[in-house]
């Protein structure tokens, strides 16, 4: 992609520039997770691989930091991309959203720095405030809290005031309203308590109203807005759906919350509600795997009507990201989810591998599919290409992922199964029985499979990297 | 939209109507719950601990008394039982000096970064055991392998000094690192530690003294 920042002209549209450069970011850190990942990985089955120098809380921290980071990167590109296109107007202040880009992306270089090389502090505030706050997911420290709040506004503001100046479509009025809530959200999650079922009363506040509300509107909104793009879907159709998904995802996942304060302290009236909502937060999930299906074949038979030979689809490797994305949140947010949120499993699987397994497959089906989608967009715009075919090298990368990531989430699945039945059913939890089953063969060979496929992934990253830089290029000479 | 739509089931003013009504009520109910939940887990007081009131986060002095966890009929789990007194670190402590060490314990188990191999209240990453019920664990009770190793005569003195120096105690291949824990810093963490365990979970993690009953048997048979 060096190349395509001396390329992409986009006709003007400093918007979309601003877009790719997160892309850049994204891809980057996405790298960075992975190869974190592995780290840890290894150290599941050398426990002495780089220890004391570099050890697992330490690669795990940044393995799910850098997750998150790229996928709020690849976000605030993909609204970057599409502001234009949905308002009609170029987005109204550039300058500043470079300058935030840039004051982020410096701020993010060093958190990562003091991560791998302080890595922890003392037990005093300053360490909250300079080093690291431990709290999972959200361990960036206070000051860059600060920071992120800051740039945030930026971002909001930018699209905020472009939407109000230019076309107010309805895909853009369920963004901007859903971008409220979830840079609201951040700030439940700045705070210090002694009382640890406190603490992690908010901190679910802000991982769970995030991935499992406000992100997964955030993809309905890419989805929708990608399906018009890329198939020419129609809006009204699309627009329609967009609504049906906000209230069933709003619907389900807002109370769905419950399910992380069945064992935290909190009162039992949360198994009822939690079970019960955090149940019905596949539904929407299914309905978004139908809705893409439906408007791919309803687009693709129309256009067949007209041309027997001619697609629907102006971006191949785009379309099949998404696709993905339908089918693997239904899969791994869903049914993955589904099969431990009731409390009578939760009970024995809450903290075992099982939510690991459920983790991998979930933050990639429902979120890194359609952030990589949104990149192909990127570079299709990019390079001014009309038609952007997939490549052996997009084929291999979104296989090769697909194919690794799967495997990761079924070899902890069977991991996770015997450390349930062993750890907690057996022998009912504790320092023995957690190392009983860490010790299973069963155990192991999952741990084995999951680093090989682990590899596996990071192969199929090395082509999307490689497929990224060039595809554009490519596609543009061919097209000439 | 200007044309009449045929059917409500098409109409998009009528999913954008509704999607705001589902989403406003959800919300609305969440904080509502939220409000009571908060009156729930907010910290009891010494004087609750005095009276035999059982709070669902009790206070940080209820590390001067004796926490076990049992089956409870009424609720159909286990549930922390607050015993009587018993000294921690040699002494009881006064409200003010066991809610400054319930403070540095807790402050320290966010600044060693602990949620990123170990779960609390079954929370964070699974590479090493769950902490939410580590202080009546089998494994650092009187007699028990942990004090015999550390040389330790108390539970508390045992986790301490195991929190100093870890990697000096191996027990399994996978160690805890050394992360520079100061004498201070062991005793707040084990205070945090003791403290987690007074905390009423719903009877999580299920069935924690079957462990107990299979450590006085001889271990346990799994392999």
């Amino acid at each position: 992609m060096l190349t395509s920042i001396k390329t992409n002209e986009f006709a003007g549209s400093e918007s979309k520039k601003l877009a790719m450069m997160y892309f850049r970011v994204a891809i980057i850190l996405f790298g960075a997770q992975l190869l974190m990942g592995l780290i840890a990985a290894i150290q599941f089955l050398v426990p002495g691989f780089l220890f004391e120098l570099f050890d697992f809380s330490v690669a795990r921290m940044v393995h799910i930091n850098a997750l998150v980071v790229w996928m709020l990167y690849a976000m605030i590109g993909s609204v970057y991309y599409m502001l234009p296109d949905e308002t009609g107007i170029e987005t109204v202040g550039i300058g500043i959203g470079k300058l935030a880009f840039w004051v982020f992306t410096a701020a993010i270089t060093v958190v990562v720095l003091v991560y791998i090389f302080v890595q922890v502090g003392a037990g005093t505030e300053a360490t909250i405030w300079f080093i690291n706050e431990g709290r999972e997911y959200i361990e960036a420290p206070r000051w860059a809290d600060i920071g992120i709040v800051v740039v945030v506004l930026i971002f909001y503001w930018n699209v905020f005031a472009t939407f109000m100046k230019g076309t107010q479509t309805g895909i853009m009025t369920v963004m901007v309203a859903n971008l409220m809530a979830l840079a609201g959200l951040y700030l439940t999650g700045m705070f210090f308590t002694d009382n640890i079922s406190m603490d992690q009363f908010w901190w679910w506040w802000v991982i769970h109203l995030w991935v499992e509300a406000t992100w997964e509107v955030f993809v309905g909104t890419l989805a929708a807005y990608a399906l018009i793009k890329i198939i020419g879907a129609k809006r009204e159709i699309v627009e329609m759906w967009l609504w049906i998904e906000v209230l069933m995802l709003f619907g389900s996942g807002v109370l769905g919350l419950g399910h992380h304060y069945f064992w935290i302290g909190t009162p039992e009236y949360w198994w009822e509600i939690g079970a019960l909502f955090s149940a019905l937060e596949p539904v929407p999930l299914v309905a978004m795997f139908v809705h893409v299906l439906y408007d791919w074949g309803k687009e693709q038979g129309e256009t067949h009507a007209k041309d027997s030979t001619a697609h629907a689809i102006n971006n191949g490797p785009a379309m099949a990201w998404i696709v993905t994305n339908a089918f693997g949140n239904f899969l791994g947010a869903g049914i993955w989810g589904f099969f431990h949120t009731l409390p009578q499993v939760n009970i024995y699987t809450h903290g075992t591998q099982f939510t690991a397994a459920h983790g991998h497959l979930a933050f990639f089906g429902a979120y890194a599919t359609i952030l990589i989608g949104m990149m192909y967009m990127g570079i299709q715009g990019a390079y001014g290409v009309e038609r952007l075919k997939a490549t052996f090298k997009s084929k291999m990368a979104i296989f090769m992922i697909v194919f690794g990531v799967l495997g990761m989430g079924v070899a902890l699945t069977i991991s996770g199964y015997e450390q349930v039945l062993v750890e907690r059913a057996e022998l009912g939890g504790g320092w023995n029985a957690f190392f009983t089953a860490q010790e299973l063969p069963w155990y192991i060979q999952g741990m084995v499979w999951r680093a090989i496929m682990g590899v596996v992934t990071f192969v199929g990253f090395v082509y999307l990297v490689w497929d990224l830089l060039t595809i554009g290029k490519l596609s543009k000479a061919a097209e000439a | 939209m200007a044309k009449e739509n045929l059917s409500v089931w098409t109409s998009i003013p009528f999913w954008r109507r509704s999607a705001a009504w589902v989403t406003g009520f959800a919300v609305i109910l969440l904080i509502w719950l939220t409000f009571d939940t908060m009156g729930q887990i907010s910290m009891g007081t010494d004087e609750d601990l005095k009276n035999g009131v059982d709070k669902r986060v009790p206070a940080a002095t209820v590390i001067n008394y004796n926490i076990d966890y049992q089956m409870s009929k009424k609720r159909g789990h286990e549930v922390p039982v607050i015993g009587k007194k018993e000294p921690f670190f040699g002494k009881e402590w006064s409200g003010e000096e066991a809610a400054a060490l319930l403070h540095l314990g807790k402050l320290t188990s966010q600044a060693k970064n602990c949620m990123n191999c170990h779960t609390l209240l079954g929370n964070g990453a699974y590479y090493a055991p769950d902490l939410t019920k580590a202080w009546i664990d089998p494994m650092w009770k009187d007699g028990g392998p942990m004090q015999g190793m550390t040389g330790k005569s108390t539970k508390e003195e045992a986790m301490a000094e195991f929190l100093m120096n870890p990697s000096q105690y191996p027990t399994h291949a996978r160690m805890m690192p050394n992360l520079g824990i100061t004498a201070d810093e062991a005793k707040g963490l084990v205070a945090f530690l003791k403290h987690m365990s007074s905390i009423d979970t719903n009877g999580f993690p299920r069935n924690f003294s079957k462990t107990v009953e299979q450590f006085k048997a001889g271990g346990t048979n799994a392999h």
